[in-house]
C-alpha cells in the first residue's frame, strides 16, 4: 500500500539512495572547502615550512606574508582600482539599463522594436572575440592603460542584459501607476525617477550581481588593456604577483587569500542574493 | 500590456532615456564585432593594416603551420566540451536532486555547492596549480607520504594528463551552476505531478526518470548551450595554468589561446598575426553562434510543457 504523503515532503524513501545523495552533498562539501581550508592555513606559514610539510596545520596565526602582500605587493592599489571599476561600471548599467529598459517597455514609438533587437543582439555577441578590434579602436580613442576605458567597455558589456531584465520587469508592473503620476502633474523624469526607480529596487539588486561579480572577476581585458601597474585591477595584480613571488609559496597563499576573500565575505552574507542574481537568465523567476 | 501611444513632448524623453545605453553599447560591442570581419579579410603587420586579401587569411588556417595549431586547438575544445557537458550535468544533477530531497540544510549546501561558481577563475586557477604541484604541492606529497603510487602523477606536467586535470578544475569552478539551475527546474515543477505518481505506488527512481527528468529539459538546453559557449571560449583556466602557448608541449592549447597568441604574441616570440587571429575570431564568433542557435533549436523542440 502506498500512503498519501504531505505535498512538501520529497523525501526519498529508499535507504540506499538516501546514503548516495547525502553522501555526494557531503563529498562535495569536503571538495569545495579542501582546497580554500589549505590555501588559508598555508597563508600563516613560510614557504620553507610548507615545502616540508605542506600538510601540517599552521602553528600560529602568523601575518608575516600578509604583510608582505600589503607593502610589497601594491594590493591596497589593486583593490581600490578593482573596486572603482566594477562599482562605476555597475552603476553606468544600473542607470542607463533601467532607463532605456523604461523607454521600450513604456512608450510606443517606431523604432521601439528595432532597438529591441539591436539589445538582443548586443548579448548574443561574445565580447571576447572582438578583443583585436577592440584593442586597437581603444588605443585610437587613447582608452588604454586607463580605468575609465575598462568602465566603459565593461558597462557596454553588461548593458544588453541589463536591458533585458529590466525590461521584462518592468513590463510586468501596472501602467496606472505612470499615469496617476502624469495626470498630477509629474514630468517624466519624474516618473521615472519617484515612480519607476522604487518599484525596481529588487530587480535592481539582481541587475547588479549579475554584472557586479564578472566584472570584479575579469582578467582578460585588464589583461590587454592595461600595462601600467598603478592601474591594474586585483585579478590581474595577482598574476603579476605570482610573476614576482613565484617562489615565496607563503606569500603566494597570502596574496590569493586576500584577493578571494573580499567576494567570499559578501557571499557568505549574501548567498541567496548573489545565486539569485548570478542564475539570473538561466532560470525563471 | 499595450504600450500608450506617445505624445510629442514626450519625444526628447525618450531619447535620453535610450540614447546613453545605445551609444555605449554600439560602440564598444558591435562596432568592434563589425570591424572584426573586416580585419580578417586584410593584411596586417603588426597593429598596421596593410592590404585587402579577400579569403587569403581564412586559407592560410587550413595550411601549415596554422592547420596543425588549429586543429589541436579545436579538437581540445571539443574534448572540453564534451568531458565538461557529461561530468557536469551528471554530477550537477546528482547535487540538484540531493538538495531538492533534502529536509532541513538546504539553504546551506545550495551556498556551499554554489561557492566556487563566484570566485575568479584566475584564484581558482592559481589554488590549483599550486595544489597539484609536482614538488611541493599537497597532492604528490600527500601520495608520497602515504605511499599512494596512483596519486603521485605528473598531473599538470604531462601532455597526456595536463588538459584532462584542466578539466577537474574547471568542473570544481563550475558545477555548483548546472546544480543550482537544475534544482530551480526541479522546484518549479507542479507538485501535483509527483502525488498522483506517489499515489499510482510509482517508486522514486521511477518518479524520477519519468517525470523530474522529462520536466527538467528546459534547464538541461541552457546549461547545454553556455557550457558549449563556455568550452569554445575557454581562456582564463589554461591561460593561467599552462601560459599562452598551452604547456606542456602545447598539451593545453585552445581556439581562444590560439587566438591570442596570434594578436598579442607570446612572452618569448612578438610574432603577431592580427588577420588570422581575425580570422579564428570569425570562424569562432560562426561556429559558437550557430551551434548554440541549432543547438537550442533542436534541444527546445524536445522539451515537454507542463
Amino acid at each position: 500500500m502506498s500512503k498519501i504523503k504531505a505535498p512538501a515532503s520529497n523525501r526519498v524513501t529508499h535507504v540506499g539512495t538516501e546514503v548516495l545523495l547525502k553522501g555526494a552533498l557531503i563529498i562535495n562539501a569536503l571538495g569545495v572547502f579542501l582546497p580554500l581550508v589549505f590555501m588559508i592555513n598555508s597563508s600563516f606559514r613560510t614557504s620553507s615550512e610548507l615545502f616540508t610539510s605542506p600538510l601540517q596545520p599552521a602553528s600560529s596565526f602568523d601575518l608575516t606574508n600578509y604583510k608582505l602582500v600589503l607593502t610589497e605587493g601594491n594590493f591596497v592599489n589593486f583593490f581600490m582600482n578593482s573596486f572603482i571599476i566594477t562599482v562605476s561600471a555597475t552603476a553606468i548599467v544600473i542607470v542607463f539599463g533601467s532607463s532605456a529598459a523604461y523607454a521600450l517597455a513604456r512608450y510606443s514609438f517606431k523604432l521601439n522594436g528595432l532597438i529591441y533587437i539591436f539589445f538582443l543582439a548586443g548579448l548574443l555577441i561574445p565580447a571576447k572575440l572582438a578583443l583585436v578590434p577592440l584593442f586597437i579602436q581603444m588605443k585610437n580613442m587613447g582608452l588604454l592603460d586607463s580605468r575609465i576605458g575598462l568602465i566603459l567597455v565593461y558597462a557596454a558589456g553588461a548593458m544588453p542584459a541589463a536591458v533585458f531584465i529590466f525590461t521584462g520587469f518592468i513590463r510586468a508592473l501596472p501602467a496606472d501607476l505612470d499615469n496617476a503620476a502624469r495626470i498630477d502633474g509629474a514630468k517624466e523624469y519624474q516618473v521615472f525617477a519617484r515612480v519607476m526607480l522604487p518599484l525596481i529596487v529588487p530587480v535592481t539588486g539582481i541587475v547588479g550581481i549579475y554584472s557586479a561579480i564578472p566584472i570584479w572577476n575579469d582578467f582578460l581585458l585588464p589583461l590587454v588593456f592595461v600595462r601600467d601597474e598603478s592601474k591594474m585591477t586585483i585579478m590581474q595584480g595577482i598574476s603579476v604577483f605570482f610573476g614576482e613571488y613565484g617562489a615565496d609559496w607563503g606569500a603566494l597563499f597570502a596574496g590569493l587569500t586576500m584577493a578571494a576573500l573580499p567576494l567570499v565575505i559578501l557571499y557568505v552574507i549574501l548567498s541567496g542574493k548573489f545565486i539569485k542574481g548570478l542564475t539570473a537568465g538561466a532560470t525563471k523567476g | 500590456m499595450k504600450k500608450r501611444s506617445i505624445h510629442s513632448y514626450q519625444k526628447p524623453w525618450i531619447v535620453l532615456f535610450i540614447a546613453p545605453a545605445l551609444i555605449l553599447t554600439f560602440i564598444f560591442t558591435v562596432i568592434p564585432a563589425m570591424t572584426l570581419l573586416s580585419y580578417s579579410l586584410f593584411s596586417w603587420e603588426s597593429f598596421k593594416r596593410i592590404e585587402f586579401v579577400g579569403f587569403a587569411n581564412f586559407e592560410r588556417l587550413t595550411q601549415f603551420p596554422f592547420r596543425q595549431d588549429f586543429t589541436l586547438a579545436f579538437s581540445n575544445n571539443v574534448k572540453v566540451f564534451f568531458l565538461l557537458m557529461f561530468v557536469q550535468t551528471s554530477v550537477g544533477l546528482l547535487l540538484a536532486y540531493a538538495i531538492y530531497t533534502l529536509k532541513r540544510g538546504k539553504k546551506f549546501f545550495q551556498a556551499v555547492v554554489f561557492l566556487p561558481v563566484i570566485m575568479s577563475l584566475v584564484i581558482v586557477a592559481f589554488i590549483w596549480k599550486l595544489i597539484f604541484d609536482p614538488l611541493f604541492g599537497p597532492i604528490n606529497s600527500l601520495a608520497v607520504q602515504m605511499d599512494w603510487p596512483w596519486l603521485n602523477q605528473p598531473w599538470l606536467g604531462e601532455p597526456g594528463m595536463a588538459l584532462y586535470t584542466l578539466i577537474f578544475i574547471g568542473f570544481w569552478r563550475w558545477v555548483g551552476f548546472p546544480a543550482i539551475v537544475f534544482l530551480a527546474g526541479m522546484n518549479s515543477i507542479n507538485d501535483e505531478f509527483l502525488e498522483a505518481a506517489r499515489i499510482d505506488g510509482a517508486s522514486e527512481g521511477q518518479i524520477f526518470r519519468k517525470i523530474i527528468f522529462p520536466l527538467m529539459a528546459p534547464s538541461f538546453t541552457i546549461i547545454a548551450i553556455l557550457t558549449f559557449i563556455g568550452a569554445f571560449e575557454w581562456f582564463e583556466l589554461p591561460y593561467v595554468i599552462g601560459g599562452v602557448t598551452g604547456q606542456p608541449g602545447g598539451s593545453t592549447t585552445t581556439m581562444a589561446l590560439l587566438f591570442y597568441r596570434l594578436a598579442f604574441g607570446t612572452v618569448d616570440s612578438a610574432t603577431v598575426d592580427v588577420g588570422m587571429s581575425s580570422a579564428i575570431g570569425v570562424v569562432l564568433f560562426l561556429f559558437v553562434g550557430i551551434g548554440a542557435a541549432l543547438g537550442s533549436y533542436y534541444l527546445r523542440k524536445r522539451e515537454v510543457q507542463q
